[in-house]
């Protein structure tokens, strides 16, 4: 990118600038093609390029593809085609709004103060308009860094610190609920609605730290920090808990995706044997002539399905998402067979029957199966010597066999000959390991000695179990 | 190519005041992607979870234009016998005796003869490109189709022709308007998104759906209507099989107006729940969470 740092359009015009949004925009990882940039371009003959929404919405509806994509673009978007720095309409605000000369420090206290009152009465009425615009008044005078010669630069930390915007949770929900009483439903939906509008505060203040950073030091250092990762490429062992919830919903198509896979193969394998005494009797439709042959349906191949699944503390994250697998699994197949296994292995098929709620599943493991024996140490030597010498019945010719886990023993026994006897017992064997490829094998773990026992894949996010799902 | 042969709409604002006059509020969104699609002459893929108004919009956009809607629902299965067009092997079979019985007519009037338009049946994208008059053409739950009639898809939506072997290729006189929906369960061809303008769908804002709601219900106290969409919302929070989609925001609304309830209080939603939320364990999970006893 050869545009000097601050202006808004780099030289090349606005081709040019559009160029460096498409580049920024595939750096993000999101894939944008030739014929799409094509068309980016011919949007901006079309849309008024005056209206700055027009402009965001158009240029979205060709280069994104997936709704997962919106945040980094929207993200991108703000930092390419910058909002102005308008006065914003300081008279509006009514509230004797300081001006710039309390901007000096000694001031602080008192501005926050005034700066918090005003933010609590902008919550209650929870117009998004008036909040962004706050939110920019906010970074200008709250969210100022020490000057360094490299420039003036803006913290969103700042802000959220002289505002404490959590601590007025209490007065707004008091404001919200007005005379109804607390607790029970109008409560809960209230705190719904004050989690969505700080949220959307907090979004505002950050987006604003971003474009004035961006104006200061240039767009492209703050668009490879800025830009989080997309929600399938969120490693499942470091997810935080926001990502939790969006990963969960991304996995949640995956799971009936994959079971309309096999139940599509089911289907796809065509009619079995010609029906004779049906085709005899269409035919009369046709005067005899049997145009359309009528087949008896195919048996169904039923799957079998055992999944042996690691829940220790280690791989929590990840086995959470593999066991809504397990759990969508059982609801289109009655051949699944869920085990778990900390130290010890129990089966826990029975926590998933169809209708029951994942998370539910999880904590009842937990409290009711028997996964620990002694320590609540991974211990994969034991649980395979528990599970083959109790279940070994499970595994037939026709079952599939799925593993889940690190593969760390706690330099423990790893058990290899009982899992490679297993193994040899099922039709199919997979291990699916949330580790990176290069740490098999370090340290305690035994991936690398499982791996040649069975077959391991790697699978670290949610792209990488949908490429595991797919080719199942 | 033959382009579009007039825009629909002059401006985003136009789009927005006529779907709004056919019963579908967009938001900035919607209203600019359908007038890009309107303007570029593009089909529109629109993509959400469901109930979230992807095949309303269709229809609305065939009132607001004036339009006839044609509907292809995808499914499993669904070829281009099914899609296209087939030919009425019946009829012709019937036409083939008859002209037996009559003492033979010779074999090439009725080789043409059987091949004509009178044995040809339509299905819907061969309607929709041989219409006339302006066309909204819905191809509905695109997902649920299977892979190959998406490459049939990319052939009539580029070129709007189709080839039949015995009649020649047909040329569409009038493009109609494409929207392709589709739930996300399964991804898309590129080839066949990289044709479309891509609009994603999701739950509307609490000020949208409200209005939607007014708009819909229109006897509905503005102060219920609040709270009912901010309930909606908190259910929407949760972790549901299913999450509420705006028809049954809709249905709800309309529940609570028969029943002559003035408030959504705990008794009210706990004997109205089963209106939006249609899986016994979302019922349960979600009066545990907003303590309804």
């Amino acid at each position: 990118m050869t545009a000097p740092s601050g202006s808004t359009v780099g030289h090349g015009g606005l081709a040019g600038h559009l160029d460096a949004f498409v580049r920024a925009v595939r750096e993000a990882g999101i894939p944008v093609g030739i014929s799409q940039a094509v068309d980016a371009a011919e949007i901006l003959t079309v849309v008024d390029l005056l209206d700055r929404e027009q402009l965001r919405h158009g240029l979205a509806a060709v280069l994104l593809q997936r709704a997962a994509q919106r945040d980094a673009y929207d993200v991108l978007f703000d930092l390419w085609w910058p909002l102005g720095d308008r006065p914003a309409a300081e008279g509006e605000d009514g509230a004797g709004e300081p001006g710039e000369s309390t901007l000096d420090v000694p001031d602080g206290e008192a501005l926050a103060e005034d700066m918090r009152a005003e933010l609590l009465r902008l919550l209650e009425d929870g117009d998004p308009e008036a909040l962004r615009r706050f939110a920019r008044d906010a970074v200008d005078l709250l969210g100022r860094g020490q000057p360094a010669p490299s420039g003036q630069s803006y913290f969103s930390y700042r802000v959220m610190r002289a505002l404490s915007p959590d601590t007025l949770v209490a007065q707004l929900l008091a404001g919200l609920l007005g005379d109804a009483g607390r607790g029970g439903l109008a409560e809960q939906v209230a705190r719904q609605t004050v989690r969505d509008r700080l949220a959307a505060f907090r979004g505002a203040v950050e987006a604003e730290v971003r474009r004035r950073t961006a104006a200061e030091k240039g767009r492209d250092r703050v668009a490879k920090n800025a830009v989080r990762p997309l929600v399938d490429q969120v490693d499942f062992l470091r997810a935080q808990s926001a990502d939790l919830a969006e990963l969960r919903r991304a996995v949640a198509p995956l799971a009936r995706r994959l079971a309309v896979r096999l139940s599509a193969r089911r289907r796809l394998g065509r009619e079995g044997r010609l029906d004779f005494r049906k085709t005899v009797r269409a035919s009369l439709g046709t005067g005899g002539v049997p145009v359309v042959t009528h087949h008896r349906p195919r048996k169904v191949h039923k799957p079998e399905l055992v999944v042996l699944c690691d829940v220790s503390g280690s791989v929590a994250g990840f086995s959470h998402f593999t066991l809504m697998l397990t759990q969508a699994l059982r609801e289109h197949f009655t051949g699944v067979r869920a085990f778990a296994f900390v130290d010890s292995t129990d089966e826990v098929t029975r926590f998933f029957r169809p209708g029951v709620d994942v998370a539910d599943a999880i904590v009842r493991i937990g409290r009711e199966a028997q996964v620990v024996a002694f320590d609540g140490h991974s211990d994969y030597g034991n649980a395979f010597d528990v599970f083959a010498d109790r279940w070994a019945s499970a595994i037939g010719p026709k079952t599939s066999l799925l593993v889940l886990g690190d593969g760390r023993t706690n330099y423990r026994q790893p058990g290899v000959p009982v899992l490679a006897g297993l193994v040899s017992k099922a039709r199919s064997a997979h291990w699916l390991n949330p580790e990176p490829h290069r740490l098999w094998g370090s340290g305690d773990s035994a991936a690398d000695r499982y791996g040649e026992v069975i077959d391991m894949v790697e699978c670290r996010n949610a792209a990488q179990l949908a490429d595991f799902v797919t080719t199942l | 190519m033959p382009r579009q042969q007039s825009p629909n709409f002059s401006s985003v604002a136009d789009v927005s005041k006529r779907l709004s006059t056919a019963g579908y509020l967009p938001d900035a969104q919607i209203a600019t992607t359908v007038f890009l699609a309107d303007r570029l002459g593009k089909p529109l893929l629109v993509e959400g979870p469901a109930g979230t108004g992807k095949t309303e919009l269709a229809k609305a956009l065939a009132t607001a234009t004036g339009s006839e809607l044609i509907r292809l629902q995808c499914y499993e299965g669904l070829d281009e016998a099914r899609a296209l067009y087939e030919w009425n092997y019946k009829k012709q079979l019937l036409r083939i005796q008859a002209s037996q019985a009559d003492g033979g007519a010779d074999w090439d009037t009725v080789h043409d003869d059987i091949f004509g338009e009178e044995f040809l049946l339509s299905r819907p994208l061969l309607t929709a490109i041989r219409r006339a008059e302006p066309t909204v053409l819905l191809i509905d739950e695109t997902d649920k189709a299977d892979v190959e009639v998406e490459g049939l898809l990319l052939e009539v939506l580029s070129d709007f022709q189709v080839t039949i072997p015995e009649l020649g290729t047909i040329t569409a006189t009038r493009r109609p308007t494409v929207v392709l929906t589709s739930n996300a369960t399964r991804e898309l061809s590129e080839a066949l998104k990289r044709r479309c303008l891509y609009l994603a769908l999701d739950y509307p804002s609490a000020e949208r759906e409200r209005e939607i709601v007014l708009s819909r219900v229109p006897d509905l106290a503005p102060g219920l209507a609040d709270q009912l969409v901010r309930t909606v919302r908190a259910l929407r929070g949760l972790e549901l099989k299913k999450s509420p989609s705006i028809s049954e925001t809709l249905d709800w609304a309309q529940t609570l107006l028969e029943l002559g309830l003035d408030t959504l209080d705990e008794p009210a939603m706990a004997s109205t729940l089963g209106v939006v939320l249609k899986h016994a364990s979302d019922q349960t999970r979600a009066a545990a969470e907003l303590r309804l006893n």
